[in-house]
């Protein structure tokens, strides 16, 4: 199923991927803090910018193209409806300054969302399910986290087998009303729930089996060391926080429309 | 009557599954699809109800070009058995999971009754009528799942891995099910890795490996051939076996039946005196 | 002392009428390797499960008797000290695998254990080899074979070094000649590692060579136990609706025809071929 094929993660090895997760996530959320302090247009398209040799590094770029293109329906509605409200509440006046400020809510709603968008196309499932065990999250939540997402795979097969094995038994899922072809959803819909029970259970037991809440004090495999590229990402997000302070408090910053 | 011309299909990653099949299946025939995992099988045999479309080629199953036809109209003629049971259970007694598709084919309400008591009948199920499907044995929702499909008493029937996970008792009640089937000229096909119940059924055997059929005759001929089977990582039958390391003896290699290697065995004492 | 001691038990499920195990005794030494076979439904499942303590403590239910397992009674252990001396490999290979890859899961016992990771890395490549799946390590189980997957719950379950190792149909869902390659790497266990094992199976004919130790059960009873040469012979097993071996059968019926064969019954093709060879040797 393609909808799915989206969500399994390639193994491509880049500079990016290999960064620790953790640092990755304090850097995304760097980015946010800096994003929510400006709303003037020329920081929130450095911001922007500085998005992209991250993603070119990581070679993401055809899929960070397509978020960007998902994000643009919601980003146009934000826009849209800013200069709608300025519009309104200001006597039906518009000038290029209000225009800019739409710009600058829509520009940092893009920045938000797309560098979340490089955190998860540069972050595989493994990595991030490691990150959590090692953080001080509750280890239940990180094998919860690994292991919906390592069955999610096998799920899509299953829900692909159970419409396969109604449609020859007569049912047509494209067929009829809206309220009809919701309700034949539930022949595939019931023996997908009962299947996760029953593979709820089985997991339960291997579990059992093999020690599980024998100690609290649970070791790993494997273990994240920063390394070199960590350390410059700790560097990079330091710089943008101090640049992103300094400007707020001692620059200030003309708004685009100014130089016209 | 299923009749396939140079079929070829492949998945949506691009991977050719099936490299040119041509292949006819009159009706009344037992065919068993064998091969390794990945030879086809399954991609195969689901271009029958036209759950899958050919790529190029044609399939037409008596007479109509499945790439033309629905997979609910297809099914009429069709049914498909899968492995998982539990893939198509759903209802609350085993009577509407019978009716479902008895349903679905908008049969009047008067036939949907009497075939479901026909099929709850055929496989010993009526103690079960008013049971959840859920509460029942593997084994008992493996039949309730047969049941299912049978209950519209298609012409062809197909079951994907039958004998997966049964006992002794169940995979012969499923052969003498089949033999049954065979009686009223329906057409069996099944795809299975179980040679012992093969060389028990001795139907027409399809060998699938990467996408072709490789080999096409009847079970006795097919599963005594050693390098075809090795080639297709499938192991001989017990009896099959034997006879090969009696090659010394004279006797014939074409023997997977156990009733016929006694004779055989027996006329070869007396022949040498040893009995 | 037996390693596995078990005296009048008798396990009933929550809510279940009658009991799934009925009134079962049975010994167990050191270093056997024993085959436990019957019909659907007989009890089997229930009884591999009383080895490592999910029956009675993740089933609850009601047990009656004794189940003492590596000198340890099952009914006062937890399941997760059992598990350090009993391993129990599924009949699904997919539902035991949680890991995002091969060695994270075959390292997941011991990590609950709190095993260092020094130690940890050496006896996860120990069991990864002895089960000769060392280069899939870094895969997905998603994406390797049935068969491998199985091995991989084998190695998972061998890391944390059980003296037993019960596994519970575990070729269901694989080809003939996968399963023939997990029995290879369990009947290498038991005699190369001394592991103990208890193998649940309906394939006898590929199975009954390894052991000399079968048990035959029925509706939650233990009917026949002993030699399979004795067992597969006799007609009371195939009442009980067992999948005897067709060169076993075979052979019986070839005794009973009056054919001069030797006194031991075979329990795969190779043994009776040689058998049938030297018969007809003889002239």
């Amino acid at each position: 199923m393609s909808v799915f094929d989206g969500l399994k993660f390639r193994k491509v090895y880049s500079p990016i991927h290999n960064l620790d997760p953790r640092i990755k996530f304090i850097y995304v959320i760097a980015i946010f803090i800096a994003a929510i302090l400006f709303s003037q247009i020329i920081p929130l398209l450095l911001l922007f910018i500085l998005q992209i040799p991250f993603v070119l590094l990581a070679k993401v770029q055809k899929q960070w193209l397509r978020s960007l293109r998902g994000a643009a329906f919601l980003a146009t509605f934000i826009f849209v409806i800013n200069i709608l409200s300025t519009y309104f509440t200001s006597n039906f006046s518009l000038t290029a300054l209000n225009i800019e400020n739409a710009a600058s809510m829509t520009l940092r709603f893009v920045v938000l969302v797309e560098s979340f968008s490089v955190f998860f196309l540069t972050t595989s499932p493994d990595h991030l399910g490691l990150a959590l065990e090692q953080t001080r999250v509750p280890y239940e939540f990180a094998f919860a986290f690994t292991t919906a997402v390592r069955f999610v795979p096998v799920l899509a097969e299953e829900a692909q087998t159970i419409m396969d094995a109604q449609k020859a038994r007569g049912l047509e899922l494209e067929k009829g009303s809206l309220l009809k072809r919701i309700r034949n959803y539930i022949p595939v819909l019931i023996p997908l729930i009962v299947s996760a029970i029953r593979r709820s259970l089985e997991l339960a037991e291997a579990m059992e089996s093999r020690a599980w809440g024998a100690t609290k004090k649970r070791t790993n495999l494997y273990l994240l060391k920063l390394h070199r590229g960590d350390v410059v990402l700790i560097a990079v997000t330091a710089t943008v926080l101090a640049v992103a302070l300094y400007a707020l408090l001692f620059v200030p910053i003309p708004p685009i429309s100014s130089f016209f | 009557m299923i009749v396939v011309e140079d079929l070829h299909f492949s998945y949506p990653n691009n991977v050719e599954a099936l490299k040119g099949i041509s292949l006819t299946i009159k009706d009344g025939e037992f065919i068993a699809i064998m091969g390794q995992n990945g030879a086809g099988k399954t991609t195969f045999i689901k271009h029958f109800n036209g759950l899958l479309k050919p790529a190029s080629g044609t399939v037409r199953v008596d007479g109509e070009e499945t790439v033309k036809t629905s997979v609910a109209a297809l099914a009429r003629n069709v049914g498909f058995v899968f492995q998982n049971p539990d893939n198509q259970l759903f209802s609350e007694t085993v009577e509407e999971e019978i009716g479902f598709a008895l349903k679905n084919f908008g049969y009047d309400k008067e036939t949907i009754e009497k075939r479901i008591t026909w099929a709850l009948n055929l496989l010993s199920l009526e103690q079960y009528r008013k049971t959840s499907p859920f509460l029942l044995s593997g084994g008992e929702r493996k039949r309730v799942a047969l049941a299912s499909v049978l209950a519209w008493d298609p012409q062809t029937l197909i079951l994907d891995e039958p004998t997966i996970g049964q006992d002794h008792d169940q995979k012969e009640k499923l052969r003498q099910f089949i033999m049954q089937l065979q009686t009223q000229k329906k057409t069996v096909v099944i795809v299975t890795h179980d040679v012992e119940f093969v060389a028990e059924c001795n139907p027409r055997v399809l060998l699938m490996r990467e996408g072709k059929i490789v080999a096409d005759g009847i079970a006795k001929n097919i599963l005594t051939n050693p390098q075809l089977l090795s080639e297709s990582s499938i192991v001989l039958p017990q009896i099959a076996q034997v006879f090969t390391k009696l090659s010394s003896l004279g006797l014939p290699k074409d023997v997977i039946d156990i009733y016929e290697a006694k004779e055989v065995l027996l006329r070869k004492a007396k022949e040498s005196h040893v009995k | 002392m037996a390693i596995i001691e078990i005296s009048n038990l008798s396990y009933t499920y929550p809510g279940a009428s009658k009991p799934s195990v009925n009134d079962v005794s049975l010994k167990i030494e050191k270093g056997e390797f024993v085959l436990i076979t019957g019909p659907s439904g007989c009890g089997k499942t229930t009884l591999c499960r009383c080895f490592n303590g999910l029956v009675p403590h993740f089933y609850q239910g009601e047990l009656k008797g004794q189940v003492t397992v590596a000198g340890k009674d099952i009914s006062n252990s937890q399941t997760f000290d059992l598990a350090k001396h009993v391993g129990l490999v599924f009949q699904n290979p997919e539902n035991q695998l949680f890991a995002l890859s091969v060695e994270k899961d075959v390292a997941f016992g011991l990590e609950n254990l709190g095993v260092p990771r020094e130690e940890m890395r050496k006896r996860v490549d120990w069991a990864l080899n002895l089960c000769g799946i060392y280069a899939l390590r870094e895969r997905s189980p998603h994406e390797v074979s049935g068969g491998q997957q199985q091995r991989v719950a084998i190695a998972s379950v061998l890391a944390m070094q059980p003296e037993i190792i019960v596994l519970d149909e575990p070729t269901s869902f694989l080809d003939p000649l996968s399963a023939e390659k997990i029995f290879e790497v369990i009947y290498e266990l038991n005699k190369k590692q001394g592991i103990t094992v208890i193998l649940v199976e309906h394939r006898l004919d590929l199975t009954a060579k390894y052991t000399d130790h079968l048990i035959v059960m029925d509706e939650g009873k233990i009917h026949l136990e002993g030699n399979p040469r004795d067992i597969l012979y006799s007609d009371e097993t195939k009442l009980i609706g067992v999948g005897i071996p067709k060169a076993t059968l075979l052979y019986k019926m070839l005794k009973k025809d009056g054919l001069k064969i030797g006194g031991k019954t075979p329990l795969a093709s190779d043994e009776l071929a040689e058998e049938l060879l030297e018969a007809f040797g003889k002239q």
